[in-house]
This record gives C-alpha cells, structure tokens and sequence, in this order.
C-alpha cells in the first residue's frame, strides 16, 4: 500500500506519478481514480504526462492511447497492454496497491 | 464501407519494409483490400523502428527485440508476402511493374512507394571507424565500435542524429567532439533564438560542440596498395550527393567493403585536426528515389505526390520520408505513420478523395532532455517562452511558442511533455479550422519547404 496524495491534490483530470520501480502513474479520470503502469509500453514516456480523456490516456510521445480500467491499448504504436493498479482512498489520502507481475495484466 | 476499387485491385505491392510502408500494408487490409499483398524490402529484417537505433539501443537500454514494429502473429493476420533482402530495381513506364534487383518483375494493380532515405556519407575512400547511422545494420557496426573502453568519438553533424548520438556516446564513457559546419546546429529548424539555447546542452551533457567550420576531410592509418606503395586514406569533407537530388545509395561504397586504412583524425576545413578512433556522420539523408529513374513519376528531392500522397500515376502512392507530399518532404515519423491511412484510401479509391496534412512533429532525446516540436515555424516568427526558463536548461525545462502576426505557428519543449502536447492539440485544431475556411491558404502553407 502506497500513499500518492490527499485526494483534494488530485482533482479531475489531473494525475500524479510514484517514483515506485517501475514508476505509477495516478489519475483522477472525472472523478474515477485509476493506477497504471506510467512508462508506455511503446517506448519511453511518462503517461502521468499524458493527455486524459475520458478513460483513455494518451502517450506525450507518439500518441498512443490506453485504456485506464484495462491497461490496454486502443491504437499504436502501442501493442502491448501496461499494468492497472488498485486505487482507493482512505482518510482522504489516495493510496494505491501496486499489482504483483501476474496481477495487472490484460493481456 | 469497401471502396469500389478495392476488389478490382488484385495485387498491391508494398516497396519499402519501412514504418511507413507496414502501415501501410496495415491500412490495405483495414481499408478492405484483400487480394495479394506484397512488401519488398532492401533491407534483411522485418520492420523495425528507426529512433532508438541513436538512442536507447546505442546505450544498450533496449535490445533488437524492442524494435520490431510487428510481431509474427500480427504479420500472419496481414497475409503478406514478405521479400526481404530484396531491392526493387525499377518502376515500369505505366506504373504497373516492380522490377526486383533480382529479375523478378512484380505485376501490380497498386503501388506504394515506401523506400524511405539513406544516409548522406563524406566522398572518399572508406576507412574503418567511419560510420553513419540510418539502419539496423549501421547501428550495430557503430555499437560493437563503442563497447570496447574510452574512445574518442568525433560525430560530423550536429543534427538529431548528431546530438542524439554523441548524447549516447557521453553515456558509454567517450570522449565526444561535435563538429557542425553551421556556426548554430538546428537554427534552420528552430530559428536562431531556440538553437542557441539547445546547442548549449551538448556542453552541460559533457561533449564539446566545434561550430562554424567544415570537415575538409578524414585523415587513416596507412594502408598498403596492391603495388605494395603506402598511401593515406583521405575523404573530401562535401556530402556526397548533396548537390544531386535523389542520390542512389549505390553510388557510394559501404563502409563495410573497406579497403583503406583507419580513420585516426577528422581535418577541419581551419586546418585543425581533431584526433579521432570512431567517426559518425550525421549529415542528412537523401530521398531513396534512384530506382524510379526510369519512371514516369516526377521525381524532386523525392516523389512528387499532390495534398493525398498520390503521385502522377493514380494507381500509384509514396509515403514517409521519400514522399513529397504536397511540396512538403518531411523526415519525421509522425508522417510515416499518419500518411499511409490517406495514401491507401486515395490509391483504393482511384483519385485523391482525401488531403494528408498532419501538424509536422518531431522529438529528440539529447543529455537527459527531451526536446518536442510541433508546428511549421516560418523565418522571422517571434519567439516566445511561455512556460519555465531557457536559461535553466534541465532544470525543468521550458515551453516556447512560435507566433506570425499574433497567430502561434509551432511550439517547442524542453522537459515539458505535457503543456507540450495541449499546445501540439490547440495547433492542430486550428490548422484544421483555417483547412476549413481557407483551404488554399493550409494548402500554401504546406507547400513551403521542407526544413529537415
């Protein structure tokens, strides 16, 4: 279980990226809190920096579009899915669950 | 719905087993076409992705595997057939033959021309240590040269080739000399104002930028002739071909059939001589164009296509980096994989029922920065830091727009992926509200030349 922020710290549309190995990236999806993998799993970019709409993020680097509540891709270059992550808040601070390597995949 | 076209085609080839031309070989399919498709490609690999080839692979973050564009089961979906290692050697008058450097002739109802660039090289005899870096192949030479301890690395060039190599080359522990013949690298590409900011992160990363001054040529270890005479290995500084347009790349030797010495120095045009054990030159590329010689198709500093990729044949269509689309040439592999889609609808189509003209973007990576551009700057656009300092260079970067008259024409990053791509978002969305109302003048813009 890992502390990410105060939940008033992540307000719509923004996210927050864990320095956790791999790096997390956290989103507050219009109000909908999700955890993934934040390296894209096309090439090296941080999706935490990426462009959120609706449940889909997409790359800063070539625009490759993920699923928030799967991890997968929804165009390339991205082939492969990245991890999901549980979210949940508690006393008001967002925490996430980092996936073991099995859990997390859709693929 | 299925073009009306698309089941008349009962053979498209594919020239080029590049970005451009798997995607396009992908937008076949998705398009409707379902007879044969084949793909030619020079090169021995599937295709592969070009950018980490200075980067990550150089380093040895990413390995060959990473760079596969397709995997097998994705290629068995695409049924095509797949030949490799194979050069097509001519396009026949009408257009509907692809001649292979083997004899093969290939009949075709529809062609893609996808055979990319390759890399401009210096004139002269090859020496060992000399390399360019364009193709797996190439990065491979140039990797088994920098595991091997220190070496003093001198990269002609101060591109993103350039940089991104020499970067690269500073992470393995060289010692790294820039040599640009422009007294500011990029300044064609980002205006004086942002180059100058940007050639200061070859210092802060540890290599030294030598600017101004040409390459008058490599100087090599002696060599022994056939007559048993020594001679030293010299080669002219001029890029071979760039005074030709559409060089074949066979007109120069390859590195590999070496028959000189090895390269000890790069002579400066001012006379200075800069020890060197590896050379890269990173001084362009020149479109792959040669073997359309012979082709009806209008050739100039590439394949002449209109607005939809479609060049003077209607049944034949060029994308990615050897496509002039529109009057624009653009080496970036954002159009490589956004032209294919309007290519095939427009060659299943028969005609041009759609104009290709995606916002030009690019990036590099350099010393730890990474550094986006989107948008079409033009000489004289006033520049404008909106976002953090260049003066604190890696420090949290900054974001620059590009604005004429008011109107913001391109935006530059350093470190700032996200406000980056809101800005790359608010440019495409305007280009294509003046593509709405003024189509000619979009089409204008377009036609200005190609800066990379």
């Amino acid at each position: 279980m890992i502390p990410v922020c105060r939940l008033e710290d992540l307000p719509a549309g923004e996210s927050v990226r864990l320095d956790t190995t791999p790096p997390v990236a956290v989103f507050n999806a219009d109000g909908e809190l999700f955890a993934i993998d934040d390296t894209c799993s096309h090439q090296d970019a941080s999706l935490s920096q990426g462009w959120l709409e609706g449940c889909l993020v997409e790359c800063p680097l070539h625009a490759a579009s993920f699923d928030l509540r799967t991890g997968r891709p929804t165009c390339l270059p991205a082939r492969r899915p990245v991890r999901t992550h549980q979210v949940y808040v508690e006393d008001g601070v967002v925490h996430v669950r980092l996936a073991t390597a099995e859990e997390g995949s859709a693929a | 719905m299925r073009p009306p076209t698309a089941g008349r085609m009962r053979t498209v080839t594919v020239v080029g087993a590049s970005l451009a031309g798997l995607y396009a070989a992908r937008e076949l399919r998705a398009q409707g076409f379902d007879g044969r498709l084949v793909v030619v490609g020079a090169e021995p690999h599937q295709p592969y992705d070009r950018p980490p080839l200075s980067k990550g692979f150089l380093t040895g973050a990413c390995d060959e595997g990473q760079l596969a564009l397709s995997e097998a089961e994705e290629r068995a979906e695409l049924d095509a057939e797949w030949m490799l290692g194979t050069r097509a050697r001519a396009l026949d008058a009408r257009g509907r033959t692809v001649v292979l450097d083997d004899g093969r002739a290939l009949a075709s109802d529809g062609v893609v021309i996808a055979t990319g660039a390759s890399a401009r090289r210096l004139r002269g005899p090859a020496l060992t240590g000399v390399h360019t870096l364009r193709t797996l192949d190439d990065a491979r030479a140039l990797r088994a040269e920098l595991v091997h301890g220190p070496r003093r690395v001198v990269i002609v060039g101060a591109g993103f080739i350039g940089a991104e190599t020499a970067s690269s080359c500073v992470t393995l522990g060289h010692d790294v000399t820039v040599v640009e013949a422009a007294p500011l690298p990029l300044a064609a590409t980002l205006g004086a104002e942002m180059a100058s900011v940007c050639a200061g992160l070859h210092a802060r990363g540890g290599a030294r930028l030598v600017a101004g001054v040409g390459v008058a040529g490599l100087r090599g270890t002696a060599r022994r002739t056939s007559e048993g005479t020594e001679l030293h290995g010299t080669a002219r500084g001029t890029p071979e071909g760039a005074e030709l347009h559409g060089t074949s790349p066979n007109t120069s030797a390859p590195h590999a059939s070496s028959s000189g010495g090895a390269v000890t120095a790069v002579e400066l045009s001012d006379g200075r001589l800069l020890p060197a054990d590896v050379v890269v030159v990173g001084i362009g590329a020149a479109p792959r164009t040669g073997w359309l010689a012979g082709s009806p198709l209008a050739l100039d500093d590439g394949v002449l296509c209109d607005d939809g990729c479609v060049t003077t044949l209607p049944q034949v269509v060029a994308v990615g980096d050897v496509a002039r689309v529109g009057g624009l040439r653009a080496e970036h592999w954002t159009s490589a994989t956004e032209q294919p889609r309007v290519a095939v609808r427009n060659l299943l189509a028969g005609r041009t029922v759609e104009a290709a003209r995606p916002l030009p973007y690019f990036w590099s990576d350099q010393y730890g920065s990474r550094l986006q551009f989107a948008g079409r700057r033009r000489e004289g656009d006033t520049v404008r830091i909106v976002e953090g300092s260049p003066d604190a260079l890696g420090e949290g970067g900054f974001l620059a727009v590009y604005e004429h008259r008011g109107r913001r024409t391109a935006v530059l990053a350093l470190d700032r992926a996200r406000p980056f791509m809101k800005a790359r978002r608010g440019l495409m969305a305007a280009a294509e509200d003046r593509a709405g109302e003024y189509g000619e003048y979009a089409r204008d813009a377009a036609r200005e030349p190609a800066r990379m």
